[in-house]
């Protein structure tokens, strides 16, 4: 106890969060990003030998590739009802065949990454409107079936049509589609609402514009589909959707970077940031190519859907990791509490 | 208030919120920080009773914790945050510099020694009134307990892994090779034999206690008080207050440094407080996708139509 001495100030004085204490070993001031330039000055934070606060997301690289495939299969099934509604055969039936393979491959990416695959159908015990992945399921539940219906009469062997089966799911395949189309707007901006409604501060900060990213990718990608797989004379409302999709991506993206606060260096720096520069690189461009060529040159038609959907498919991933990486390094939860509760 | 309060703020009684009709007092833990010895044996006692398993020994080489902090396999933590300042008074921060076999002062001289303080506390799930892992569970594996506390039904999880994004403490995570979600259960079993949870029965010091939540209350705010008497102007409480951004905790802390120096978030929020703003962005944000789907058939017709007007005058 040598060396012990106790203060006795008044109790008066009581105020535990008064005076520049700060012990050097619990400062972290390390940056993810290395030595890339800071958007935002250093603030001194505090923190346990600079561990995380936050457990990192367990969810893999499939969350982010179903992030995508929800959204190009929302996105084709807008485009696959339109185009039944309007005669536009072909792009009808790419987009239908389109929709249900990106609806197959969401089904398992997202079976996949659970811890416990086996169990996938606990999702349907419950409807549960505060989490947003049981909301989603219930969506999907509502979306799928339409599409399997659609496609399935898109692959109906020309031998067959006449047969009594074959006419009913033809007689069917349309109301089922429309109503699958009415839903694709649910899934195409749930999965924004998934990610943000947590405490990861790269995707909860960004509540107020990723509903607006995501369905502008989801467009994006639907319209670049039938861009890529349907003739130019049929493919006009595929381009005009695209083009507002990529559009409508292009600024809410920029609106929610110029929008965060503090988190906005982990969009901006590393992994993420490359993602995210591509996609707008290659959104910008496929948009550029919308307008300009893919009206007259098939060739330039699929090279702009593809640069679409890959956009689209790079904005998820960039999204998605940016969040990652917001829980990796406590500063991104401790300072923006702190300067909230120095705010009063 | 309790129907205005169901996805944040103050909730009078959370069992009845779940729905449990009758149901015993709400209880918790209150974890007092500035008795804690660090002995560790409510991390012990904690993997013995729940049969935690054993998840790698490792030296973390930052102080006596290597556990690190919660998660699937460490549902009790330990932190040991060493200051080089004395206990209660504002004395400014002084180095410690390297650890060494002399005593410290040894060889310069009783003059020399510096003051330096040990704050140890033991982490726990809070049990939150606004519960983010419970909200967003999926499955309805998570759930509210009638003695308001939060648990995972094990048999129901399969390993979605939204809670351990949706809590904002960092507490729950899935277990490697099980592949559901894991936490503390407040010892769900022990209560139901009228039994305290195994953490706080091996506490030497009664750094951690159980009890009902409203007299724990009562208790660390009496004993705030007395620290605050003696001197110790540091002293607060974590998690004691119904309208913070949880709605509080049912397990909450006596703590005599800022949270984060601990590795608690200093002022976490429930996801679920702005659910309603983030649906209706979502819904805004669909309506846009839908009208321009609908939007590029229209104009495709009206383009079509006006074409073959033209067409047809010509």
């Amino acid at each position: 106890m040598t060396g012990q001495h106790q203060g006795e100030p008044a109790a008066g004085s009581a105020n535990g969060h008064g005076g520049d204490r700060r012990a050097q070993m619990f400062q972290a001031g390390r940056r993810p990003g290395g030595g890339e330039p800071t958007v935002v000055p250093d603030a001194e934070f505090r923190s346990y030998y600079g561990r995380p606060v936050l457990k990192a997301p367990v969810w893999e690289w499939k969350i982010a590739a179903y992030l995508f495939a929800g959204g190009l299969a929302a996105g084709t099934a807008v485009v696959g009802a339109g185009a039944d509604l309007t005669g536009r055969p072909q792009l009808r039936r790419a987009s239908w065949l389109g929709s249900f393979a990106a609806l197959l491959a969401s089904m398992w990416f997202l079976v996949s990454d659970l811890g416990r695959p086996e169990r996938f159908h606990h999702m349907l015990r419950v409807a549960k409107p505060t989490s947003p992945m049981s909301v989603g399921t219930w969506i999907l539940t509502a979306f799928g079936p339409g599409v399997g219906a659609a496609a399935a009469a898109e692959l109906i062997p020309p031998r067959w049509r006449r047969s009594w089966p074959a006419r009913l799911l033809r007689t069917l395949s349309r109301p089922a589609g429309l109503f699958s189309a009415a839903t694709a707007p649910g899934v195409a901006s749930y999965t924004a609402v998934l990610l943000s409604h947590t405490a990861v501060p790269g995707w909860n900060e960004a509540r107020g514009e990723l509903p607006f990213v995501f369905v502008g990718s989801a467009a994006a990608s639907g319209g670049g589909f039938g861009m890529l797989c349907a003739p130019l004379e049929e493919a006009g409302p595929a381009r005009a959707f695209a083009a507002v999709g990529a559009a409508g991506e292009l600024l809410a993206s920029r609106v929610m970077e110029h929008r965060m606060g503090l988190v906005r260096e982990v969009y901006q720096q590393g992994h993420p940031a490359r993602l995210r520069r591509a996609s707008e690189l290659l959104t910008a461009a496929g948009l550029a190519g919308t307008a300009l060529l893919a009206h007259r040159s098939r060739a330039g038609a699929a090279a702009s859907g593809l640069a679409l959907l890959a956009g689209s498919a790079l904005q998820r991933f960039g999204v998605f990791h940016a969040g990652v990486e917001s829980t990796k390094d406590p500063r991104y939860v401790v300072i923006p509490q702190r300067e909230r509760l120095n705010r009063g | 208030m309790t129907s205005r309060n169901r996805l944040s703020g103050p909730l009078d009684d959370v069992a009845a919120d779940a729905g449990h009709q009758h149901h015993p007092d709400r209880v918790g833990f209150f974890t007092d920080t500035s008795v804690c010895i660090g002995c560790k044996a409510c991390e012990v006692a904690c993997k013995e009773w729940n049969a935690v398993p054993e998840d790698g020994l490792d030296l973390l080489g930052m102080s006596f914790d290597n556990t690190g902090m919660l998660g699937a396999d460490s549902w009790r933590h330990v932190a040991f945050v060493e200051q080089a300042r004395p206990l209660g008074t504002g004395a400014g921060p002084e180095d410690l510099g390297m650890p060494s076999f002399a005593r410290p002062g040894d060889g310069t001289g009783a003059e020399t020694r510096t003051d330096f303080r040990w704050l140890m506390a033991s982490d726990v799930c809070k049990h939150c009134t606004h519960a983010g892992c419970l909200d967003v569970c999926p499955t309805g594996a998570l759930f509210r307990t009638e003695f308001g506390t939060v648990v995972v039904q094990q048999d129901i999880c399969n390993g979605c892994g939204y809670c351990v994004s949706g809590c904002p403490y960092g507490v729950i995570d899935r277990r490697q090779h099980d592949g559901r979600a894991q936490k503390c259960t407040l010892c769900y079993d022990r209560l139901g034999d009228g039994m305290e949870p195994a953490c706080a029965k091996a506490c030497p010091t009664e750094s951690i206690q159980f009890g009902r939540l409203d007299e724990l209350r009562e208790r660390a705010d009496t004993r705030l008080a007395r620290l605050h008497e003696l001197g110790l102007s540091e002293a607060r409480l974590y998690g004691r207050d119904p309208n913070d951004g949880v709605g509080g905790d049912g397990a909450f802390f006596l703590l005599l440094d800022e949270p984060e120096v601990y590795g608690l978030p200093p002022d976490p929020v429930v996801p679920t407080r702005d659910a309603p703003a983030m649906w209706r962005r979502a819904g805004a944000a669909a309506a846009a996708f839908a009208l321009a789907g609908v939007g590029a058939f229209v104009a495709a017709a009206i383009g079509s139509a006006i074409g073959s007007a033209i067409g047809a005058r010509r």
